[in-house]
């Protein structure tokens, strides 16, 4: 472990992070500039959620990653063993054991507490770069909170489909001000964002951007009056354990075409199905 | 060069201020509530807390404001010595540290521009003690409502009606930290 800095980064640049974090957790919602520095991993890894994860963990924390809900994928297995190598900290799969969760598109189903941090990898931090390419736009917009674009890219959909076909990355409003991207959690999500007790940490890497929510912020989902915001999942209970509150993935499960759906989020389903729940395609 | 300058820096500097951090982040994300932060021993004025906020988030590309006693020879040779960073009127400074009567008007510092508000001072005020009674708190990292002993409340109603632009502040006694960001209403 002595062969690298705590945490891997060098502590200029924890500092630097460290002081972009705070103007975020002071500025919610607001998407921070800072200078990413290059990690022993490709940028679609979640670079800027590793680099905010180094510059918040202590030697004491016990942290989790997860991907897309599942701990086990290739990618939540080498950032858990870098920190692991780097910052000597435990690692676990259970949610509530857990004192910094790094994520890559979800919110885990558990709630999370006071004691927690939640650190997310956002590939496109910018909420309107779909409607305008330039950065130096897109902050004038911000600045004079001109969101009204936003709204009509949201009403096209409702008029092209009859309802909000955005299902990923849905926007949110923070606090009545500045409009987020919360990463490309399923919309399923997004209630989870606003009102929470842990704190929730946002880092972009290539794009260079660091932005938080404090815990207990209001958190909107953009929506209309007459075509409210609906945090849908699949019309299904978990095929494993049985959960009928939970966010699904669809598995094919053989060759036929049969389907089956399961809990995304693994150790909510696991934990489950430990506590005795079977769902009809439990063994 | 006196010896205690080149002492009273944290033992080991990548886990005192891993520590260090996590109290002041917590600090800020939850306005009101009281942290204790260690590690730095300052020469007087400074209290071991305001030392160890410097030492964890300050170096060559901070600017310094030190306000009242905290401008003193001890503490310029201290912080040179362990940051680097550079001293400054409050006007440019990013970080700015003396008790309340030193640090105001708070209309000297920058409090950031309406494309980057994050480009704002934060003020470590150092108070006599700090607990949770005084002015209520409302705002974001707040449940319900907090309170906290601030040195006045008229200053952080003008500080909030800037938003999103504005100051935040770190208050910090003994070994001490509490924080109040531009978000937080007093009353
Ligand atoms: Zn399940």
């Amino acid at each position: 472990m002595n062969a690298y800095n705590f945490a891997y980064l060098d502590e200029q640049t924890k500092r630097m992070i460290r002081r972009a974090l705070l103007k975020g957790l002071a500025i919610p919602g607001y998407q921070v500039p800072f200078a990413s520095r290059e990690m022993p991993m490709p940028y679609g890894w979640g670079t800027g959620g590793v680099q905010v994860s180094a510059a918040v963990l202590t030697p004491e924390d016990t942290f989790k990653v997860i991907d897309q809900g599942a701990d086990d994928t290739t990618n939540a297995v080498s950032i858990r063993t870098f920190f692991q190598r780097t910052a000597g900290v435990a690692t676990t799969t259970v949610t509530h054991d857990a004192t910094v969760i790094q994520t890559r598109h979800r919110i885990p189903e558990e709630a999370l507490g006071e004691g927690q941090i939640l650190v997310y990898q956002v590939p496109i931090p910018e909420p309107l770069r779909f409607l305008e390419p330039r950065e130096s736009e897109t902050r004038k917009m911000h600045s004079l909170e001109e969101y009204g674009l936003m709204h009509v890219k949201l009403y096209e959909d409702i008029s092209r489909h009859g309802h909000i076909a955005t299902s990923y990355a849905y926007p949110v409003k923070v606090e009545g001000r500045y409009v987020m991207d919360p990463s490309p959690i399923p919309k399923f999500d997004n209630p989870k964002l606003g009102d929470m007790a842990a704190i929730q940490l946002f880092g972009a890497g290539r794009e260079q951007r660091i932005y938080a929510l404090p815990p207990y912020t209001q958190v909107v989902s953009l929506d209309f009056e007459d075509h409210p915001f609906e945090a849908t999942k699949a019309d299904h209970p978990c095929g494993m354990c049985g959960a009928q509150d939970s966010y699904l993935d669809e598995l094919i499960i053989d060759d036929a075409g049969g389907r089956m759906f399961v809990c995304s989020d693994t150790d909510y389903c696991e934990a489950r199905q430990a506590a005795g729940h079977k769902g009809k395609d439990a063994a | 060069m006196q010896a205690d300058t080149l002492s009273g820096g944290f033992a080991d500097p990548s886990i005192g201020s891993s520590h260090a951090f996590r109290a002041v982040m917590e600090a800020m994300a939850r306005p009101g509530t009281v942290h204790g932060i260690s590690g730095a021993v300052p020469p007087a004025p400074l209290s071991p807390a305001a030392g160890t906020v410097l030492l964890t988030l300050c170096d060559t590309e901070t600017p310094v404001y030190l306000a009242g006693a905290a401008d003193c020879e001890a503490v310029r040779v201290w912080l040179a010595f362990h940051t680097g960073a550079p001293l400054v009127g409050p006007a440019e400074c990013m970080f700015a540290v003396g008790t309340w009567d030193a640090v105001v008007p708070l209309s000297s510092y920058p409090v950031g521009t309406s494309q980057y508000p994050d480009r704002s001072a934060t003020l470590i005020v150092e108070r006599p003690d700090l607990c949770a009674t005084g002015a209520a708190l409302t705002g974001p990292g707040i449940k319900d409502q907090a309170a906290l002993s601030l040195p006045e409340v008229a200053a952080f109603h003008s500080n909030r009606a800037l938003f999103p632009l504005g100051l935040d502040f770190l208050f910090t006694s003994g070994d001490c930290v509490a924080a109040l960001p531009r978000t937080t209403k007093v009353s």
